[in-house]
């Protein structure tokens, strides 16, 4: 039943972003050679823009992690960390880049010339994803004696309260003093403004990015998004996320005016919900492609949207973005979100990714698949597999299942 | 001679493959198994069975499904064994259903409605407790044929229940079991209601129930346990095993009753 020719069209875009994120890892591999520039680590949805204000190169190990895996490094890797007391069962991110560290290899060395990861002068973690990445920084703490400071956030929020918002911003206001004495410099409230600013004028951009993806045929897919969403992690909060998403949305909108689609002969629209499977971001792109299937949208890259950067109080709108998150919601919220974005993408059929290391990022374990699928009327199937660790995945049922739900879909024999 | 249809299931263990003419009326069946390679096993398949039809002609049309469904070099297309087993069993029955579809690699739990339309499907976790490779493992173990199972189980007078969802787990406790000097029709009869354990927490199994697949065809006591657990009977098709294969070749006669259009 499927069309084996590649159906997927690439976007030139692409090029620019590889250029400008090659210059952020050549400017951090720079600063970790002179140590002419202070380096602090960061969770990918932790307070960056603090970070930045302080004069900072941020580096995150959770890209890193995802390189890993889209790299398929993390099969020789995770070992090694399993070997030293760190759980197969846990993230697997983790995992593979403490591996990454034992083995003295990152793909980052080939692709940009890196001597290796970029030594932190501070580790900084925000809980809101969940407990690991916490226990991922302090690894490093203990290896390099460098300090680890971070925020704590509750998780399986409802609706946010204003005694939530005090003790976020506290926690991030708390930050200033070590951030002071590791950076050298004072807190400079008009930069931590400008640096928030531009953030949210990057969340902007990504969000209009994403949001093409609603028109039918959609010119952008899950599988480019994971890749087009780089600057919006990495680089969110500085000049070249700015000037990367123009380029791109303008490439997206001169294929909705052609009526170009991103899968050729696009019939049908998925959306994908948890973490993608990284070293199987490839295949899983054409085999959707040959089926007619676009997966047009997810809540992994609707993650890094950040509406309440736009706030006034600079704390506020960090505190608020970063716990405002769908990852640390209640059960129904998420049902909420994801039916709102059923109804925005105009969604065929949903996949869950029940990633078996990444279990607060797999939202399909209480029952919300049944649940929405009975509320919309719209099928889905849930596969497991892992975000880096391949060995807790199965080609076959994976690909069955894909296929036995495009089947199923109205209209299909 | 009239047209004939090819269905081929190309399964983890076995490739199974049946005839059809253009009414649907089974004209033959063939099996084997899978082996290494999948496209010669399919194509002897297709011999034996045109033999046995009485020199069938070459099939009009092939569906392949299965595993190995992308490996039939004679099949025009493929469908999955989900699609294949649903159409299967619809095409017999006509009613809504819930198909359990225990295979050698994996379970399926399939629902139609009362069109034929399929509801829902749920394939078992990656772990191959409760397959037909579970039982391969057992049997292993307590060295004994495969094949000799199911009679064993039906002499047991009491059953050992085995707790472990793996199972590696599981054939330690065999060993654990086999120390204290338990029975091992008894041990086998707990590995059967092992089977049927992890397929009823798939699933609540509402309405009518169907068993399809290898494991149901060369062990019907596991039907009847999971009739038992159930409190009601569990329907098996004509030639269970051949289920996919019928549906695929249903398919490839274009008797697409499964996901016929709602009458207007």
């Amino acid at each position: 039943m499927s069309d084996k020719s590649s159906k997927i069209k690439a976007l030139q875009a692409t090029g620019l972003m590889r250029e400008l994120m090659g210059g952020h890892f050549r400017e951090l591999d720079e600063a970790a050679r002179t140590r002419d520039r202070k380096i602090a680590w960061c969770t990918s949805v932790g307070p960056a823009e603090l970070l930045r204000s302080f004069g900072f190169l941020v580096y995150f190990p959770e890209n890193h992690g995802a390189v890993l895996g889209s790299s398929r490094a993390a099969a020789d890797l995770i070992p090694l960390a399993n070997a030293r007391g760190y759980s197969p069962d846990i993230c697997s991110y983790l995992t593979s880049d403490i591996g990454s560290y034992l083995a003295g290899r990152t793909p980052l060395q080939k692709a940009f010339g890196m001597a290796g990861v970029p030594r932190p002068d501070i580790l900084v973690y925000n809980t809101n994803q969940c407990r690991d990445v916490q226990d991922w920084f302090a690894f490093y703490q203990r290896e390099w004696s460098v300090p680890m400071v971070g925020i704590d956030t509750q998780r399986s929020l409802g609706d946010l309260t204003a005694d939530h918002m005090d003790g976020l911003v506290a926690q991030h206001r708390a930050l200033i003093p070590v951030l002071e004495q590791v950076s050298g410099r004072k807190f400079d409230l008009d930069r931590l403004k400008e640096v928030v600013a531009s953030s949210y004028r990057c969340t902007q951009l990504w969000k209009r990015v994403l949001q093409l993806a609603a028109h039918r045929p959609s010119p952008l897919t899950f599988f480019d998004a994971t890749i087009q969403m780089g600057p919006a992690v990495v680089l969110r909060g500085t000049p070249e996320a700015e000037q990367y998403y123009p380029v791109l949305i303008a490439e997206l909108e001169a294929r909705i005016a052609a009526g170009e689609a991103a899968v050729g002969g696009e019939k049908h629209r998925f959306y994908w919900e948890g973490m993608p499977v990284w070293g199987k971001l490839r295949d899983h792109a054409e085999h959707f492609a040959s089926l007619g299937v676009c997966v047009v949208a997810s809540t992994y890259c609707n993650s890094w949207i950040f509406e309440p950067l736009g706030e006034a109080d600079p704390f506020e709108g960090m505190a608020r973005s970063y716990t405002e998150l769908f990852i640390v919601r209640s059960e129904a919220y998420k049902e909420a979100y994801l039916k709102r974005m059923i109804d925005l993408y105009a969604i065929d059929g949903v996949i869950y990714h029940d990633a078996k290391t990444c279990p607060n990022n797999s939202n399909c374990r209480y029952g919300l698949p049944k649940r929405l699928s009975d509320s919309t009327g719209v099928p889905y199937v849930t596969i497991n597999g892992d975000l880096n660790d391949l060995r807790l995945y199965s080609e076959e049922q994976t690909r069955t299942q894909f296929e036995a739900l495009v089947e199923q879909l109205p209209g299909r024999r | 001679m009239g047209a004939v249809y090819c269905g081929v299931d190309i399964g983890a263990s076995s490739t199974k493959l049946v005839l059809v003419g253009d009414d649907g009326r089974v004209m033959a069946r063939a099996m084997e198994l899978s082996g290494v390679d999948y496209a010669a096993t399919a194509r002897r398949c297709l011999e034996t069975a045109r033999a046995i039809a009485g020199g069938a002609a070459e099939p009009t049309a092939t569906i392949a499904t299965g595993y190995g469904r992308d490996n039939v070099d004679f099949a025009q297309e493929t469908r999955t064994e989900i699609h294949c087993h649903g159409l299967g069993c619809w095409h017999g029955l006509n009613k809504a259903m819930s198909i359990v579809d225990i295979g050698g690699q994996d379970n399926k739990v399939i629902h139609l409605d009362e069109n034929g339309r399929r509801r829902e499907f749920r394939m078992n976790r990656k772990c191959a407790a409760g397959t037909g490779a579970f039982l391969e493992e057992i049997a292993l173990r307590l060295a004994l044929p495969v094949g000799d199972l199911n009679a064993l189980a039906t002499m047991a007078t009491e059953s050992v229940s085995l707790g472990s969802f793996c199972t590696v787990f599981a054939k330690t406790e065999i060993l654990a079991h086999l120390r204290r000097g338990a029975p091992v029709q008894g041990i086998v009869r707990g590995a059967f209601e092992s089977v049927v354990a992890r397929i009823i927490e798939m699933d609540p199994l509402e309405g009518t129930v169907v068993a399809t697949g290898g494991v149901v065809a060369h062990n019907p006591m596991i039907v009847e346990i999971l009739a038992a657990k159930l409190g009601r009977p569990v329907l098996i098709p004509t030639a269970p095993q051949f289920t996919g294969a019928l549906g695929a070749a249903l398919t490839a006669a274009g008797l697409h009753e499964q996901t016929r259009p709602e009458p207007a």
